[in-house]
């Protein structure tokens, strides 16, 4: 059986399939005739497996019949994409300009600090992944940040706690 | 259609529609610097160095990709148009690394003759420099991402004309990189060393796996008998790196050159050339016979062989058993050419000049060698001879003639035109009509399968039966008559595959050549040598008959089975 028909993200998972290459097998089937189709296939094998991990990538090239090389240029073109393994909950602080002239600079900061990640990275225990974002059109909120769905206006680093707080409750 | 009439630099011309500013510019004898552009390629326009100033357009545009239009007014020596290219070319220097004096490319770098030409005297910007590891993980092929300019000729040539996308563009902005998926390196994805990613690429950032210091160790050990293989295009092309002028047929003084290199036999990988039609010929005699493993594919371009590993391997049954040229001579050096003159294998370093970088994988293929020895120690390309003879300080083209050794130099004409996309057809048309038919083919030459076109089709009358072939040069085009076959919309009885446009002459190993017409020129020096050898056809050749009577026997026997045939395997490609 080769490589990518097992599982990677449960580590001691006894090498089965994993039942998620089954949801990416519709998706391909869904897109595949469409022209374009590569990105909204990414887009939704990304939510599939939270990130796009090498073998994933792969399994998308084979998937389409197209070069691998094509795969990977898209997936490390878009910052929306991630090759690496994320959070439940994504923080994404907004760096466009007007986001950055009010003061996103120092959101960052205060959620580096309490989160003890850099950006980009990801908490020990999966729960929370820290990004900046380019403008997301929000700028009447600046500063402006969206953590998953949910977005978040006028936010001064004091808040920082709090919004951490209510999602470490949520889980 | 009506033609377009428009000004270059108040020189009025004439182009047919669909032209661009670039083409109209070299119809009007006006010089515009290119960078990204190349002539064999898919256009880009991404390096905007090209950039010229059309009348009425706010902004500068770029020649090789802006249509040319009616009545247009183009200026590509303005002010504004110099200033600008100069600051590209400053821009591309800001972040490129200043060690031009060391640089392989050093003479031939497209970025150094356009700072040169463009007059830049200081680079204003200062960038930071690129830090990326080299990927050495290929035998034949060198990335260095530090020198790329990101022009994307190698990825275009790559994907399109070779249809194998071995790299591609990564990243974003200041991080964009030439890359091959996740950083793996060029062994482990589906790159077929071909080569032509350094034939276009301007700078240093692709480059042979330079052998020529193992060559030099092997030359200066003196217990070590050094015997040297040049296959027909090198001969075609190197005088080209000594100033002489494209399509002169250097073959003597190469021969000089390389005995003065030290070499303690000089031998002809025609000879090589000439086994392998012999083999080929029966090969396909037998296969159209018992009418299986038809069409049979030619198998002497390691390119195109590793391409079918990758991406055809249920076709793989069609590709010849024979070995190429190359690793049948290799074979025979250790085996035939030891024993007749008494050496031992182990002391023998036998070395090839090849026009090709794949040839490097071939020689380092597990299943080309025997008893722990690979037939072929070390493969150079055309360019890393002219470096070799440069180096030792020859004046090449003053040198006095000298002719290969025998017995292994001895080839025909039939062996020459291995060396140019259709000559294999050739060469084995000649034999097989006269093994089939018992009879003297009166005219060798066939016309009809010369030529430069991606496919060629010809139908040669042979004893009764009409064999129809194909001549196939790059893998581009290889796919789609493949996927032909497969889908049962041609049929043939013979394929010739090069991996490379116009053969070993184009191969990837090469002299870099911003002739136009280099090809034909190279070609023409090879039909030339043809048209003056004595014996024309592979089978006639004193030295292969001596060969099959003294060692080999019959031909594909067990013993030529053994030494010349080769087996394949499916690779991954991905």
């Amino acid at each position: 059986m080769s490589d990518e028909k097992k599982c990677i993200t449960c580590p001691g998972c006894d090498g089965a399939r994993d039942p998620k290459y089954d949801e990416v097998d519709k998706v391909i089937a869904k897109y595949r005739n469409l022209e374009g189709a590569l990105i909204m296939i990414l887009h939704q094998t990304q939510e599939i497996f939270g990130y796009l991990p090498e073998d994933v990538q792969r399994y998308v090239a084979k998937g389409l019949s197209i070069p691998l090389a094509d795969v990977y240029g898209v997936t490390t073109f878009y910052s929306y994409f991630s090759l690496t393994p994320r959070g439940k909950y994504r923080i994404a602080v907004c760096m466009g300009t007007a986001c950055y002239v009010r003061g996103a600079g120092s959101l960052v900061s205060a959620f580096e600090k309490e989160l003890a990640v850099k950006v980009g990275g990801t908490t020990p225990d999966r729960l929370f992944t820290l990004e900046v974002s380019r403008c997301i059109g929000a700028c009447g909120l600046a500063p402006v940040l969206t953590v998953n769905e949910d977005v978040y206006g006028n936010i001064g680093p004091e808040r920082v706690s709090g919004i951490l707080a209510k999602y470490r409750d949520r889980q | 259609m009506e033609r377009l009439k428009l000004t270059i630099d108040s020189t009025p011309v004439e182009v047919d529609p669909g032209s661009t500013v670039l083409d109209a510019a070299k119809k009007a004898g006006v010089h515009i610097p290119t960078l990204c552009y190349h002539p064999e390629l898919k256009l880009e326009g991404s390096c905007r160095i090209c950039v010229v100033e059309i009348e009425g357009l706010k902004n500068l545009a770029a020649s090789c990709v802006y249509p040319a239009a009616n009545g247009m007014v183009v200026r590509t020596n303005s002010e504004v148009v110099r200033k600008t290219r100069k600051s590209i070319v400053e821009l591309l220097l800001a972040n490129h690394p200043e060690d031009c004096l060391v640089c392989p490319r050093h003479g031939t770098c497209e970025l150094q003759d356009l700072s040169h030409q463009l007059n830049v005297r200081k680079v204003r910007f200062k960038g930071k420099k690129r830090e990326f590891a080299l990927d050495e993980s290929s035998i034949a092929v060198v990335r260095d991402p530090n020198k790329c300019i990101l022009c994307g000729r190698c990825i275009r040539i790559c994907e399109n004309t070779q249809k194998v996308s071995a790299i591609g563009l990564a990243g974003r902005g200041s991080r964009a990189v030439v890359t091959t998926p996740f950083n793996r390196g060029l062994a482990e994805g589906p790159c077929v060393a071909c080569g032509q990613c350094i034939k276009v690429c301007p700078v240093a950032a692709l480059r042979e796996r330079d052998a020529s210091e193992q060559v030099w160790k092997a030359l200066g050990n003196s217990t070590l008998h050094t015997v040297v293989q040049v296959a027909p295009a090198v001969r075609a092309a190197l005088g080209e790196e000594f100033g002489l002028r494209p399509g002169a047929l250097v073959t003597e003084k190469m021969v000089a050159a390389l005995r003065k290199l030290g070499f303690n036999r000089v031998f002809d990988t025609q000879f090589g050339a000439d086994l392998t039609v012999v083999e080929e010929g029966h090969e396909l005699l037998h296969r159209l016979e018992k009418n299986e493993n038809l069409p049979q594919i030619t198998s002497c371009s390691p390119g195109w062989v590793k391409y079918a590993e990758h991406f055809f391997p249920e076709m793989l049954n069609l590709v010849s058993t024979c070995k190429s040229p190359q690793q049948m001579f290799g074979a025979l050096v250790k085996t035939y050419y030891a024993e007749k003159f008494g050496i031992a294998a182990r002391d023998i370093f036998h070395v090839a000049v090849m026009p090709c970088t794949a040839k490097k994988f071939e020689a380092s293929r597990e299943e080309m060698g025997r008893d722990g020895l690979q037939d072929v120690d070390a493969v150079i390309t055309t360019r890393e001879l002219a470096f070799m003879i440069k180096e030792a300080g020859i004046d090449f083209a003053n040198l006095p003639d000298s002719e290969f050794d025998l017995p292994l130099g001895m080839s025909s004409g039939a062996g020459t035109i291995f060396g140019v996309t259709g000559g294999v057809t050739e060469a084995v048309l000649r034999s097989v009509y006269e093994i089939k038919t018992g009879k003297e083919l009166e005219e060798v030459e066939f016309q009809a399968v010369r030529g430069f076109g991606g496919v060629r089709e010809a139908q040669i009358p042979l004893n009764g039966m009409t064999l129809r072939v194909a001549i196939v040069n790059s893998l581009g085009q290889a796919e789609k008559i493949l996927n032909k076959i497969k889908a049962g919309e041609a049929s043939y009885h013979f394929i010739e595959i090069m991996g490379c446009l116009g053969g070993c002459i184009g191969g990837g190993g090469q002299p870099f050549s911003k002739d136009p017409d280099i090809k034909q020129k190279r070609a023409s020096a090879l039909y030339r040598q043809d048209h003056l050898k004595r014996v024309r056809k592979s089978h006639e050749n004193p030295a292969i008959k001596e060969l099959y009577r003294s060692f080999l026997g019959e031909p594909n026997g067990d013993k030529a089975h053994d030494l010349l045939h080769t087996h394949y395997r499916a690779r991954p490609r991905y």
